[in-house]
C-alpha cells in the first residue's frame, strides 16, 4: 500500500541492468566523480549516479556513508573536492547555495530550521521567491510590492491548509510541536514551485501517527510533477513510496533498483539493514510472549543448524562432555 | 546640595545633541543586532568617521556643511563594506571581536600625530561649527537670545542643531520602520536566527548582511555628525567605553524595537546625569565615604551593574517582545 490511496510505483526507465552508476533515460540530476575528503576520510566517492526524473529516489545507507554530505554537496552547502554535477543540464559544482534553490533544486534540513522567532505565516511568505519587496530600495516603498505581498500571502495560506498547519497561521514557530515543524518545512519548501525536492530524513522524530501523513505528502509531491530525493533509515518508508532505490557505503554506491529487488539482496540486507532486521528478538529468545512469524521462524530455524553445524565439527568435545 | 540643580541638569539632557546622536547610533546598532544579529562592537568608529567626515571635509576642504555631512555618511558606508568582506562570514564571536579591532584601529588613526594636517590628533577638530550654524534659517536671530524656558532654553545656534538632530533621528526611525515590515526586513530576521534556512530558501544571506551593516553604520554615523555639528571633536569620544554606553542604551530600551533604542538613550544619559549630579553632590555634602571624582566613578559602576541586569533579566528591554528577543533558549 502505498499512502492512504493506492498509488503505481513508477517504473524507471534504464539503459541497462540495475546497478550502480547505470544511466536512466530521463535524469534531472547527473553526478560525476564527486569526492569530498575531510582530511584524510573519504567521505564521498561517488563515480556516476543519474537521479531519475518524475520519480521518488531514496538514498539509503549506514550511519557515515556520507549521505547527507552528498546532500550537502549537491545543494551547494559544501564545496567537492573534485567532480560536477549537472542539474537540467546545467552544470552546479562551485554554484553557491542560494542560487542553487533558485534554480528549482530546495531541500530540507535533518534538524528542522524552522525560524522560530517568527510566525508560521512570515515562515511560508519567506520561502517565496523574486520578491520585489525583498530588494533594499523597493522594500522603502510599500506601493511597489504590496500586491504581489497580498498574492504570497494567498498561496502561502493555500499551503498551510493543505498541511493542516493553518489554525496556527499567526503563531510564532517555536510554538510548533517537531512533527509541526517538519511539515512546515516542507511547506516552506513548496512555496518556490521547485522541480527537485530534497529531503534529509523527513521522518526523524516523527511519531508513527504523523508518519502516514507525511508519506501522503511527499507522494503528493510525485502527484504534482515534483521529483523526489530523499535520505531515510526507515526501511518500511522506503519500501511504500519509493520508486528507485541508491544505496550508500562508506562514501561510494554500492547498489541501486527498484526497492524490492535491491532490499532482498542479501549483501545489502546483512551490510546496511541489518540481518533479520524485521524479527521482535525478544520473542524469538522466549523472554517475551508473543507469536513467532515467518522470518522468527526462519531465524530460529537457522540458529539451530547452525548450533547442529558446530556440534557436528567438535565430535571429541562431545564425547567429553557425554562421558561427564 | 542644590538638588534643583540636579535636576535641571538631568531634565536638560532630554534634548541634548548628545542624547539626540546616542539615539540615532543605538538605532543603527537595533538594526545590525536586535534585527539581523550582528555583533557589533565597534560602532563608536562609525560615529566616529561621520564626525570626523564632516569636521575634516569643512576645515580642510572647505566643503558646505550638507556635502561635509554625506562625506561622512560615505566614510562610514565605506567603512562598513571594507569591514565586512572579510568579517561577515565569521561566526557572532569572532565578529564582535574583529569589530572592536577595527573599531580600536579607526580611533587611533584620528588619534595618531602622522594625520595631524588634518585631523589636528588628540587636540581634537573644532573651527567647523559655524558652517552649519550661519547656514540656519535661526541665523538671523541675535546670538544672545534665549528661545525656551526652563531647562529647556536654547541660543539660536543651540536650537538649530537640536532641530535638526530630531529631524534626522525622525527620518532614522521612520526608515527603519519602513524596512524592518517589508519583506527585506522579514528576511534580515529570518537570517538573525538561522542564516542557513535563509539561504536553502534562495536568498543571497552576505548581500543581505552587507546592506544591513551599511544602514546601521550610516545611521551611526549621523548621530556621529549631530554629536559634534554645534562643538568640536576628538578622539577621546570614540572609545570603547562609547560603544559599550551605545549597547547599554540599546538594550534597555528594546533591540528590536523601533523607538525602543531612543528611549533606551534617554533613560540612560537622563538617569546618568541625574546620579552623577546626585552622587556628586552627596560626596560633597560629606554624606558618602567618597570625593567628588570618585563619585563620578561610581556612577559609572552602577550603569555597567545595570547593563548586566538586564541582560540577564529582561533582555528584551523596556519596549522589547520577550518572544522575539531572548538569550535564554
Amino acid at each position: 500500500m502505498t499512502g492512504s490511496i493506492k498509488r503505481p510505483k513508477t517504473v524507471i526507465g534504464l539503459d541497462g541492468a540495475a546497478a550502480p552508476g547505470v544511466k536512466k533515460a530521463d535524469p534531472i540530476l547527473v553526478i560525476d566523480n564527486v569526492t569530498r575528503q575531510f582530511g584524510g576520510l573519504t567521505a564521498v566517492d561517488v563515480d556516476h549516479l543519474e537521479i531519475p526524473r518524475h520519480a521518488i529516489t531514496a538514498l539509503i545507507g549506514p550511519n557515515g556513508a556520507g549521505k547527507t554530505t552528498l546532500f550537502n554537496l549537491l545543494c551547494g552547502f559544501d564545496k567537492p573536492n573534485s567532480g560536477t554535477w549537472a542539474y537540467d543540464g546545467t552544470n552546479l559544482a562551485g554554484v553557491p547555495s542560494f542560487k542553487v534553490a533558485r534554480m528549482g533544486q530546495v531541500r530540507t534540513f535533518q534538524l528542522t530550521k524552522a525560524l522560530s522567532l517568527l510566525t508560521v505565516l512570515e515562515n511560508m511568505k519567506l520561502g517565496a521567491p523574486g520578491q520585489r519587496g525583498e530588494r533594499f530600495w523597493t522594500s522603502m516603498l510599500p506601493w511597489l510590492w504590496r500586491a504581489q505581498e497580498s498574492e504570497i500571502e494567498a498561496k502561502a495560506k493555500e499551503l498551510l491548509v493543505r498541511f493542516k498547519l493553518d489554525a496556527k497561521e499567526q503563531d510564532y514557530a517555536a510554538s510548533l510541536s517537531g512533527g509541526q515543524r517538519k511539515l512546515l518545512d516542507m511547506a516552506r519548501a513548496l512555496m518556490s514551485d521547485p522541480n527537485l525536492v530534497m529531503l534529509d530524513e523527513p521522518m526523524a522524530g516523527v511519531n508513527p501517527a504523523l508518519t502516514q501523513s507525511l508519506l501522503d505528502h511527499v507522494l503528493d509531491l510525485k502527484e504534482r510533477g515534483m521529483t523526489v530525493l530523499f535520505v531515510e533509515h526507515d526501511m518500511h518508508m522506503v519500501r511504500h513510496i519509493a520508486d528507485w532505490v541508491v544505496v550508500m557505503a562508506e562514501g561510494r554506491v554500492v547498489a541501486e533498483g527498484p526497492p524490492e529487488t535491491v532490499m532482498d539482496d542479501p549483501a545489502v540486507i546483512d551490510a546496511y539493514l541489518g540481518a533479520h532486521q524485521d524479527v521482535d528478538l525478544g520473542v524469538v529468545t522466549g523472554r517475551v510472549a508473543g507469536e513467532l512469524d515467518t522470518s522468527a521462524i526462519q531465524l530460529l530455524d537457522e540458529i539451530e543448524a547452525a548450533t547442529e553445524a558446530a556440534a557436528e565439527g567438535e565430535p571429541e568435545r562431545r564425547g567429553e562432555e557425554e562421558q561427564k | 546640595m542644590n538638588f534643583l540643580s540636579i535636576l535641571n541638569d538631568a531634565a536638560s539632557y532630554l534634548l541634548q545633541p548628545t542624547t539626540l546622536a546616542f539615539a540615532l547610533a543605538a538605532t543603527g546598532l537595533a538594526v545590525h543586532f536586535g534585527f539581523t544579529g550582528l555583533l557589533n562592537f565597534g560602532m563608536a568608529a562609525f560615529m566616529a568617521l561621520g564626525a570626523y567626515g564632516y569636521a575634516i571635509s569643512i576645515v580642510s576642504f572647505g566643503l558646505p556643511w550638507w556635502t561635509a555631512m554625506l562625506v561622512g555618511m560615505l566614510a562610514a558606508a565605506v567603512f562598513a563594506v571594507v569591514m565586512g568582506i572579510p568579517t561577515l562570514r565569521l561566526r557572532a564571536d569572532y565578529l564582535a571581536i574583529v569589530t572592536i579591532a577595527a573599531a580600536e584601529i579607526v580611533r587611533y588613526l584620528f588619534l595618531t600625530e602622522s594625520f595631524t594636517e588634518y585631523t589636528a590628533g588628540s587636540g581634537g577638530l573644532s573651527g567647523y561649527a559655524r558652517a552649519f550654524i550661519d547656514a540656519s534659517p535661526l541665523a538671523a536671530l541675535p546670538s544672545d537670545m534665549k528661545i525656551g524656558f526652563g531647562p529647556f532654553s536654547y541660543t539660536p545656534s543651540q536650537l538649530s542643531t537640536i532641530l535638526f538632530g530630531l529631524f534626522m533621528l525622525a527620518i532614522a526611525i521612520l526608515l527603519v520602520w519602513a524596512l524592518m515590515r517589508s519583506p527585506w526586513g522579514r528576511v534580515i530576521k529570518g537570517i538573525r536566527e538561522d542564516e542557513d534556512a535563509v539561504r536553502s530558501l534562495g536568498k543571497n544571506v552576505f548581500a543581505y548582511k552587507m546592506q544591513s551593516l551599511i544602514i546601521g553604520g550610516v545611521i551611526a554615523a549621523v548621530g556621529g555628525i549631530v554629536w559634534v555639528m554645534g562643538s568640536a571633536t576628538s578622539p577621546g569620544l570614540y572609545t570603547t567605553s562609547t560603544t559599550f554606553q551605545i549597547w547599554t542604551m540599546l538594550l534597555l530600551g528594546g533591540a528590536a524595537t523601533i523607538f525602543g533604542p531612543a528611549l533606551g538613550a534617554v533613560i540612560y544619559l537622563v538617569a546618568q546625569s541625574f546620579l552623577s549630579g546626585l552622587l556628586s553632590g552627596m560626596a560633597k555634602a560629606g554624606m558618602l565615604p567618597f570625593t567628588d571624582s570618585q563619585a563620578k566613578v561610581l556612577v559609572l559602576i552602577l550603569l555597567g551593574l545595570v547593563l548586566m541586569l538586564i541582560v540577564i533579566f529582561r533582555p528584551q528591554g523596556i519596549l522589547g517582545n520577550k518572544r522575539e528577543l531572548t538569550f535564554v533558549k
